[in-house]
C-alpha cells in the first residue's frame, strides 16, 4: 500500500494539475468569445460576395471563356490541399480530426489515380501529416493569427494560391477545416476553392429576385479576374476564423472534462489517505493496548 | 418607391456602415457615380477613394475605401472593400510612412506579379495621403 506521504504528494500534484487545466478553461471561453464575435463580423463580407459572385457568375451563364479559376484548368489531376490546424496542442481531438479528414482524403484521391499536394497552414496539422506525407508537402505557413487571424495573412495565402494555380502546380484546390457548430461540436469541412463552384441555391435565386440583369463596368471578364483571387482570399479568411473558434471551442471543452477528471482522481486519492491514515492509527491503538496487556 | 437606398460598407472584418440613405457617391473605376433610389443595376469595380454619404443635398459622412467592388440595385447599394474607414480616422502621418514603405517595395519587386501587387499598394496609399491632407 501507498505510503501516507506518497498519497499526500500525489493528491498535491493533481491538484496543481487542476488549477492549470481549469485556468486553461477559462482563458480558452474568453478567447473562445472574441473568436466568435470576429467570425461573425466577417460574415457580412463573405455573403456579399457569395452573392456577388453568383450574380456574375449567372451573367457568364457557363461560357467557357471565363476566367479559369471559374472554369477550371479543363484537368483534374493534381490536386492541392490547404489543411488548417492550430498551432498549439491540448485542444481534444481538434487537431487529430482535421488531420485524419485529411488522410482520408489523400488516400481516396490517390486511389482514384490522382496526384495529391498538400499545403499545411499550422503548426500541428505540419507535425501530424510530415511522417506519411513529407514528399506532398509543398508550403507550409504557421503563426497565423495569434490574436486571432488578420485579413491580410489569409489574403496572403490567397494570392500564393492564384501564383501556385496560374503556374499550373494543381488543376483543383479544396481547404479542409473544422467549421465551428457549437463548443462541443466541431465539424471536418472540406470546400472546394478551385474551381469556384457556384452554390446552385445561390444561382436559383438569382432570377427570381425579378432583378433583372446587372450591367457591369467593366465588362464581367474583367471583374471576375480580379474578384476571383479575391474571394480566394475571404474563404481562406472565414476558414481561418471558423477554425479559430472552433480551437478554442474544442481546447475549453477539452479543459473541462480534464478539470473534471482530476476533481474525480482527487476524491478518490483523498478517499484512500484517509482510509490508510485510519488503518494505520488503528495498527498505532492495537500495538500500544497489545502492549499494555502483555505487562 | 423609398426615397432611400439600403447602403452597405463592408468590410472582411466587419461591417462598417449600414443604413439607409438618400444618396452615396462611389468612386467606380471608370468615374465617381452617385446612387440614388431607383437606380439601375451594376457592378462595378472601385478605385482607392471616398465614399461620400450625402442627405439634404450635403455630405454627411466620408468614408475612404482601399478599392473594392459595388453592387447596386434599385433599393440597394453594396460596397465590399478590404479596407474603409472614416475619413476623420486616418493618421496623415501613418499614411505617408505606409506610401513610403509600398514605394520602396515596388522598386525592390522583381517579378510582374509582385510588381502589379505592389502598384495597387501604392495606388491605396497615396489616395489615403491625399485624403488626408484634403
Amino acid at each position: 500500500m501507498a505510503t501516507l506521504k506518497s498519497l499526500r504528494l500525489r493528491i498535491n500534484s493533481v491538484k496543481q494539475t487542476q488549477k492549470i487545466t481549469s485556468a486553461m478553461k477559462l482563458v480558452a471561453a474568453s478567447k473562445l468569445k472574441r473568436a466568435q464575435n470576429a467570425a461573425e463580423a466577417a460574415r457580412p463580407y463573405a455573403e456579399r460576395m457569395e452573392r456577388m459572385l453568383g450574380s456574375l457568375a449567372g451573367a457568364m451563364g457557363g461560357r467557357d471563356d471565363g476566367p479559369r479559376m471559374l472554369s477550371g484548368s479543363g484537368a483534374d489531376q493534381t490536386h492541392l490541399i490547404v489543411v488548417c490546424t492550430a498551432d498549439r496542442g491540448l485542444c481534444g481531438g481538434f487537431n487529430s480530426s482535421i488531420v485524419k479528414g485529411a488522410r482520408a482524403k489523400v488516400a481516396e484521391l490517390r486511389s482514384a489515380g490522382k496526384t495529391v499536394k498538400i499545403y499545411t497552414v499550422g503548426r500541428k496539422g505540419r507535425e501530424q501529416l510530415l511522417r506519411e506525407f513529407s514528399d506532398l508537402m509543398i508550403e507550409h505557413k504557421q503563426d497565423i493569427g495569434r490574436r486571432g487571424p488578420e485579413f491580410f495573412e489569409a489574403a496572403g495565402i490567397g494570392e500564393e494560391l492564384t501564383a501556385l494555380f496560374a503556374d499550373e502546380q494543381f488543376d483543383v484546390c479544396s481547404i479542409i477545416y473544422n467549421r465551428f457548430e457549437s463548443v462541443m461540436s466541431q465539424i471536418v469541412t472540406y470546400q472546394q476553392l478551385i474551381p469556384f463552384a457556384v452554390d446552385a441555391d445561390d444561382a436559383a435565386t438569382e432570377p427570381e429576385a425579378g432583378e433583372g440583369a446587372y450591367d457591369f463596368e467593366p465588362d464581367e471578364t474583367e471583374i471576375l479576374e480580379d474578384i476571383l483571387p479575391r474571394n480566394l482570399g475571404v474563404q481562406v479568411f472565414r476558414a481561418l476564423l471558423e477554425n479559430a473558434a472552433s480551437e478554442q471551442g474544442a481546447r475549453m471543452s477539452a479543459m473541462d472534462s480534464a478539470s473534471r477528471n482530476a476533481g474525480d482522481m482527487i476524491d478518490n486519492l483523498t478517499l484512500e489517505y484517509n482510509r490508510s491514515r485510519q488503518a494505520q492509527i488503528t495498527k498505532e491503538l492495537i500495538e500500544i493496548v497489545s502492549g499494555a496487556e502483555a505487562l | 418607391m423609398a426615397d432611400t437606398v439600403q447602403f452597405e460598407l463592408v468590410a472582411p472584418e466587419k461591417l462598417i456602415f449600414s443604413d439607409d440613405v438618400e444618396l452615396v457617391v462611389v468612386p467606380g473605376s471608370e468615374g465617381d457615380f452617385g446612387v440614388l433610389p431607383g437606380h439601375a443595376n451594376l457592378i462595378s469595380t472601385v478605385r482607392p477613394g471616398i465614399i461620400e454619404i450625402h442627405e439634404n443635398g450635403q455630405a454627411k459622412e466620408r468614408y475612404f475605401v482601399a478599392g473594392g467592388y459595388a453592387e447596386v440595385t434599385a433599393e440597394r447599394c453594396t460596397v465590399l472593400s478590404t479596407e474603409a474607414m472614416p475619413v476623420d480616422a486616418i493618421d496623415r502621418g501613418a499614411a505617408e510612412k505606409r506610401l513610403e514603405a509600398a514605394e520602396l517595395d515596388l522598386r525592390d519587386a522583381d517579378d510582374d506579379a509582385a510588381r502589379s501587387r505592389f502598384e495597387d499598394a501604392v495606388g491605396v496609399a497615396r489616395a489615403m495621403v491625399e485624403t488626408a491632407g484634403a
